[in-house]
Order: C-alpha cells, then sequence, then structure tokens
C-alpha cells in the first residue's frame, strides 16, 4: 500500500483479507494493489491458484463465499491471458477482493475452480469460449456460447470474423 | 371493408368470388408463431394482451409451427439460431407468411457490424413478406405490419404468385412524405 | 400416493409428503430418454434450449444449452466510445433497461470519480423502481401462463402498459430507453410527472394485493410450486445467486442495502424473504412470493423519492456530464441491484483511449440459470417449467 495515502474503510478491509493470504502464500502471491475502484491482488504462480481459492473460501477469517464475477482477458501487450475474479463474503464479512491469474497466450491454462465456486464452471466455459483460455479439471469443458463449430475465438484482440458459417455469410 | 361490412339482407345469399371467400378467411384467422427471440418479443406479448389485444383481428399466438400460417420473427436471429428458424419456416403448412420484426431481423440492426454472431437480416435464409422497422417497433407498428400482411392475403388470387400480389401491394403503397405535405398543408390553410 | 398405470409391467408409486416433497418408488425396468426442450417453446421464455435426461416422468438431468441469442455485446463495447455502450446495455436484460443503464453508469462514474447532482440520482432512482416494478408484473405474469393461468398474465400488462406510458414520457421510449447517461439523465423530467407517478402508486397499491393474491391463494398454482426446486441457502450462495433468486432462499442480501448506492441509504424499504408459513424456504412459490412482495418495497421508494426530491430552478440534467469521457488507467467493477439479481460491470480502461478495453456484464440470469443441473434433478418433467419459470430468466442477459 502507498504511504501517506489514506484508503477508504472497504479498501483497508480487503488490505486486511490480503495480508492473510499473502501470510500464508508468499511470493506466489503479487503485492496489493489498493485502489478505491478495485483493490485486487495477482496470483504469480498460476498452479497454486486453486490452492488459494480454496484458502480463501474455507479459512475462518477470510471466508470469500461468493465469486461475484470472473472475467476473461487478453492482454495483448504482454502476450498473455488472464481472468479477472470478484469475490467477496455474502453476509459474513465486509472485505471484497479481486484475484487476477493470467497465464500464456499460447498453451498455457489455469486450474478450474469450478469445484470451489459452482458459479466459476459456466464462467470458465465463457471464457474459454470467448478467450480460448485453458482451465484444467474443469468437469464439463466446452464452448458455451458460440456454436462448438465456431472458428476461433471472438474477443481475441487479434480476432477475424470467419467468412460464412454453415453456408450463410456472416459479416454485413 | 369486409364481407360482411357490405351488408346482407336477401336470404343470406351471398354472390362472391371463391378467391375472396378464402382469403377472407383466411385473413381473419391469421394464426401467428408464438415464437419469441428477444426485445421484440416483449413488445410482441404487449401486443397480445390486455391494451392492444390482437385477438380482435382473429390474431392468436399458436405454439406449434404446424398450426400456423404466420410466422413473426421478432428479435435478433444469431447464427447458432439460423438453422432452428428454417426448420421451423419449413415445418409451416403453406400458405406461409412471414414477418420481420425489428431491425436485429430485418438488417442486423444495432449490432450489424461488430456483431460477428449474429444474422444480418432474416431475409438471408427465408423469404421475408413484410418488415416493420424499429426498434423495438411499437405495438401499433406491429399491427400495422400485421395489416399489411392481411392486405397481402387480399391480393392473392389463384393463379397469381406471391411475388405478383407483392408487386400489387407495392403499387399501392402510399408516400409517407406525401401524406406528411398534405397534413401540413391543410393544417396550415 | 398415486399409482401409474404401467399396463402390467410393474409399478410406480408416486407419494406427495406432507412437507410437499414427492417419493417416487418403482420396481420397473425403465429406459432414459432424452427430450430437447427448445429452443421454440412457449415456456422457455426465449431461445434456451433444455437437453432433458428422463426415466419416465422423472428428470435425471437437465442440461441447457445456451448462445442462441448471443449477440456479442462485449465485442460492441470494445469498439464504441463509452457513451454509445448505454443503448446496448438497455438490450442486455430488455425486460428492465433503465436499471441496467443504471449498473453501467455506476460503473463509468466510479472509473471517473464523479459527483452527480442530487436530483439525477432521484430521479435515477424512481424510474429505476418503476421499471423493477414492470419487470416483475412480466416475471409474474408470464409465470402465470407457464403454469396455466392466462388471467394474471393479462392482468399484469394492463399495468405494465401505465408504467411503460410513464416511462415513455420520460424518455421517448417504451422499452430501451437511453435515458440514464454517464453523469447525468438525457431529460429531466417533465413537469407533472411526479404527481402522474403518485396517481400511479395509488391506482397501483391495492392492485399488488390482487395479484398476488390471484396466484398465491390459486391452490393449483401453490400445488405446482410449493415445495418444486428447493434450493438451500449455502448452495445458492456457492452458486452465486443473488436477487429474488437468492432471498427466496432465505438470504437476507439486496445490493440497495448490503452495498448501497445512488441515494439508497436515505430510503426506508424492507427487504422481503419468505418466513417458511406460505411456503418452503427456497422453493419456486417462495421466489414468486418474494417478487410478489417487492414490488410494494418499490412503491414505497418511489414514494419516498418524491417527496425527497430537491426541486431545482433551471436544473439541467446534463450538467455533470464530462465533455469527453475519458477517464484514467484502471479498472472497475460495480454492480446494482436489478429485477434479476446483481448486474455488475467489469471496465478496464487505458487511460489512451475513449473505448474501453474490456467491458464484460456480469450477468444475473446467467448465475442463476446455471444451478438448473441441481435445482431439476429428481423433478417430474412437468415441474420443470415451474423452476424455469421461477428463475425468470431473461435470454438477452444469459446470453448478451
Amino acid at each position: 500500500m502507498e504511504e501517506g495515502k489514506v484508503f477508504s474503510q472497504s479498501v483497508q478491509q480487503s488490505a486486511a483479507a490480503y495480508a492473510i493470504i499473502h501470510e500464508k502464500f508468499g511470493s506466489a502471491v503479487s503485492a496489493f494493489d489498493a485502489n478505491e475502484t478495485m483493490p485486487f491482488f495477482e496470483v504469480l504462480d498460476a498452479r497454486l491458484w486453486r490452492d488459494i481459492a480454496l484458502f480463501m473460501r474455507d479459512h475462518a477469517k477470510l471466508k470469500f463465499n461468493y465469486m461475484a464475477c470472473l472475467t476473461g482477458m487478453d492482454y495483448q501487450a504482454e502476450e498473455k491471458l488472464g481472468i479477472v475474479c470478484n469475490l467477496e463474503s455474502l453476509s459474513l464479512f465486509n472485505h471484497r477482493l479481486a484475484v487476477k491469474v493470467k497465464c500464456e497466450r499460447d498453451g498455457g491454462f489455469i486450474p478450474s475452480v469450478a469445484c470451489v465456486w459452482h458459479t466459476a464452471n459456466w464462467h470458465e466455459r465463457e471464457a474459454y469460449d470467448m478467450f480460448g483460455i485453458l482451465f484444467t479439471g474443469h468437469p464439463d469443458f466446452r464452448r458455451i456460447l458460440c456454436p462448438d463449430d465456431w472458428e476461433g475465438f471472438p474477443l481475441r484482440k487479434d480476432y477475424k470474423v470467419q467468412e460464412s458459417y454453415h453456408g450463410i455469410k456472416v459479416p454485413y | 371493408m369486409g364481407l360482411l361490412d357490405a351488408g346482407i339482407k336477401n336470404h343470406n345469399v351471398l354472390v362472391t368470388s371463391v378467391d375472396n371467400v378464402l382469403n377472407w378467411a383466411r385473413l381473419s384467422s391469421l394464426w401467428p408463431m408464438g415464437f419469441g427471440l428477444a426485445c421484440c418479443a416483449i413488445e410482441m406479448m404487449a401486443t397480445n394482451a390486455s391494451n392492444y389485444d390482437l385477438e380482435r383481428f382473429g390474431i392468436f399466438p399458436r405454439s406449434s409451427p404446424r398450426q400456423s400460417d404466420l410466422m413473426i420473427v421478432a428479435g435478433t436471429v444469431t447464427m447458432k439460431m439460423a438453422e432452428r428458424v428454417i426448420r421451423l419456416y419449413e415445418q409451416m403448412p403453406e400458405p406461409r407468411y412471414v414477418l420481420s420484426m425489428g431491425s436485429c431481423s430485418n438488417c442486423g440492426g444495432p449490432y450489424w457490424e461488430h456483431g460477428y454472431h449474429v444474422l444480418k437480416g432474416v431475409d438471408r435464409i427465408i423469404p421475408v413478406d413484410v418488415y416493420v422497422p424499429g426498434c423495438p417497433p411499437r405495438p401499433e407498428s406491429l399491427i400495422g405490419g400485421l395489416m399489411k400482411v392481411q392486405e397481402l392475403i387480399r391480393m392473392e388470387q389463384i393463379g397469381i404468385s406471391r411475388a405478383d400480389a407483392l408487386k400489387k401491394l407495392a403499387e399501392k403503397s402510399v408516400d409517407p412524405q406525401f401524406v406528411i405535405e398534405r397534413e401540413r398543408k391543410a393544417a396550415e390553410a | 400416493m398415486q399409482e401409474l398405470d404401467t399396463a402390467g409391467l410393474g409399478s410406480i408409486r408416486v407419494t406427495r409428503k406432507d412437507d410437499h416433497t414427492v417419493v417416487i418408488e418403482k420396481d420397473l425396468a425403465t429406459e432414459q430418454m432424452v427430450l430437447a426442450m427448445g429452443p421454440q417453446h412457449p415456456s422457455t421464455h426465449g431461445v434456451l434450449k433444455l437437453e432433458c435426461l428422463t426415466d419416465g416422468e422423472v428428470i435425471t438431468q437437465a442440461e441447457p444449452f445456451l448462445g442462441y441469442l448471443h449477440r456479442c455485446f462485449e465485442k460492441c463495447c470494445e469498439n464504441v466510445d463509452y457513451p454509445a455502450i448505454v443503448p446496448y446495455t438497455d438490450r442486455l436484460d430488455y425486460l428492465s433497461g433503465m436499471n441496467s443503464e443504471f449498473a453501467y453508469a455506476l460503473a463509468v462514474e466510479k472509473l471517473l470519480d464523479i459527483e452527480i447532482p442530487r436530483r439525477v440520482e432521484f430521479i435515477r432512482v424512481i424510474v429505476a423502481e418503476l421499471n423493477r416494478i414492470a419487470s416483475h408484473l412480466v416475471a409474474i405474469g408470464t409465470y402465470g401462463i407457464d403454469l396455466g393461468a392466462f388471467t394474471p398474465f393479462l392482468f399484469c400488462f394492463r399495468d405494465r402498459e401505465i408504467i411503460l406510458g410513464l416511462l415513455e414520457w420520460v424518455s421517448g421510449a417504451r422499452m430501451l430507453y437511453n435515458y440514464i447517461w454517464i453523469g447525468g439523465l438525457a431529460y429531466d423530467i417533465p413537469s407533472d410527472f411526479l404527481k402522474r407517478v403518485g396517481e400511479f402508486i395509488a391506482y397501483f397499491r391495492p392492485k399488488t394485493v390482487e395479484l398476488c393474491n390471484l396466484l398465491t391463494k390459486n391452490e393449483i398454482f401453490v400445488k405446482r410450486t410449493i415445495g418444486i426446486g428447493i434450493m438451500p441457502a449455502e448452495v445458492a450462495i456457492n452458486y452465486g445467486w443473488s436477487g429474488p433468486m437468492l432471498r427466496g432462499s432465505g438470504v437476507k442480501w439486496d445490493l440497495r442495502r448490503n452495498d448501497p448506492y445512488s441515494v439508497y441509504p436515505e430510503l426506508d424499504f424492507n427487504v422481503p424473504v419468505p418466513d417458511g408459513k406460505l411456503s418452503i424456504v427456497g422453493d419456486c412459490l417462495s421466489r414468486h412470493l418474494v417478487r410478489a412482495l417487492e414490488m410494494e418495497e418499490s412503491l414505497k421508494i418511489i414514494e419516498q423519492c418524491i417527496s425527497k426530491m430537491p426541486a431545482t430552478e433551471g436544473f439541467n440534467p446534463r450538467s455533470a456530464i464530462p465533455k469527453r469521457i475519458r477517464p484514467k488507467a484502471g479498472e472497475v467493477y460495480a454492480r446494482a441491484e436489478n429485477p434479476r439479481g446483481e448486474l455488475g460491470f467489469y471496465i478496464l480502461s487505458d487511460g489512451k483511449s475513449t473505448k474501453p478495453l474490456r467491458c464484460k456484464a456480469r450477468s444475473s440470469c446467467f448465475v442463476n440459470l446455471s444451478a438448473m443441473k441441481d435445482l431439476s434433478k429428481g423433478q417430474l418433467l412437468p415441474d420443470l417449467v415451474a423452476i424455469i419459470g421461477s428463475i425468470d430468466i431473461v435470454l438477452g442477459e444469459v446470453d448478451r
């Protein structure tokens, strides 16, 4: 946290929650990015993401039982794909945290947390559908919004739309 | 307008052409398929409900394509849905009509440029008889479109094709600009 | 207990216990059958497809297939300016356009860090709550149709038209408004608007009771919804449920209360949760009851807003709108309580462009629907319609 700057109470609560995670996982998680709009930290070792998720859900002082959102991301400048998870503790504590996990653009993967939060199941399928992020250990891994035989991953920055689909012209 | 309005006096004997009777019967019980896709479907429902009461036109939605004469494509057709729309259209018995409701099914609407998964106009896959513009069209404009379908049916005769009937309908069309000008002049005078 | 006719092949007994749970016993070899329901089906509320694996009348698995209305919202967002996204947000949850716009405006305003005039906030809350009532009316009306009651549908749409008329007067459109802009509103409210809203409240208040009684005192409706699709609170939270769905499971969680935004902290309203007297907590009837009771709370909120609304001479609703919307680099996740639950927007800005780098809509229906598999397991096939109806999905928001 930056010195000399006073953050609102909710950011301080998030920082306290982060401190517990940092204590347990050490260098596997990045420093806490305190900002008013969305305080977050990054999981540097993607392989540990499921353990961190389980820890966050089950630790008596964290209890992040509610995953609000899981967003797939395309970090084009870094040549990486990633996810952003917005977590909170519904009706138990007041802290909210966002977690970022990144993986290589080609052949990289992220462990699935569908077994930790059921919400993640469909969100991860969507992230795969839109960005082609691979999730290992997902119970039901296939496309969700686009048809199964759709070409490419639409929300990647370098996506080119296909000319035709089943004989129907796609562009205007 | 209709046959009944002409007045039936002489012992209920009515002399007319077969076409007229058939067309009258068909246009007065135009059954659309209850088939909503997106936002326009809600306006279609609102048109069916209490305030606009489509049933006074003899229009009542059927759940099965096999019982319906008219397909109201109410909403965005996507690539995934396109094949289902074709299949539904093929299941409908002849003679069948298609009304494309709303900008999305007319031409792709707000999604025409960046909507990779949106079909840019339902007329790319099935023939459309009447287009209703709007996003979404008001119930009044949907009723207007349905009345156009009725007019189209009224034009039909044994021996002339749908294309000819549509052409005849187009000849009867009124230039809205002309009407606006006329009304404006009348208001000024 | 009910004995089903099996033509002498064995026996199937369906027993409805006192706590309304259904027990099915059989000593008969059956084959599983795959039954596809949708995308064109009168009670899927749009273009949802469900592939049910059924064992006789009992569903062993119901798997939803989405994407039949995938309209590339997120791709469109990356290609247009911030203010131009507002009309697209309308088309997400087209039954409650105002609420979706509200959530999006909140997200961008949080990123821009700007102050909103108080009068704008009150107008926003009024139109959003009006829209919430309109949305719940559709939910209740169509739920009635799904279960064979046609009259509530007509009653609901009759009253909904009045709200649409009011909102049309304000914004110029019946359903997709483009009214709540980033930092302000498109127009100020018309001069007599608040009076007419007051008249509507006086008219509608007795009607909420009437509408509620039409279904909840209907023996057929109650029999078909009570004890069906029970979701325990803990699982509901794990599934990420929100809105009336979560409250139906007995969790008192409302973003207007628990993560307050706009002027909601100043307003006094209840968060209705089922008490288990009329229904079993977590079943379809509870979810329906929560929606029916919420309309009354929305009326309360609107009434308070009317009385607290600051009258400003020469008020310009566009005064706080920035000339050029280009947020500084950063990301935000902001949400609002929609009629269907939590609608959140995750927006990533690079600080240079007037277009967001990424804009994701966290849709409440998408998340609520993901529990379909668990909800329908072991239920009877006709009850599937009751379960889908109680989730109250809007496919525009599910598929985006």
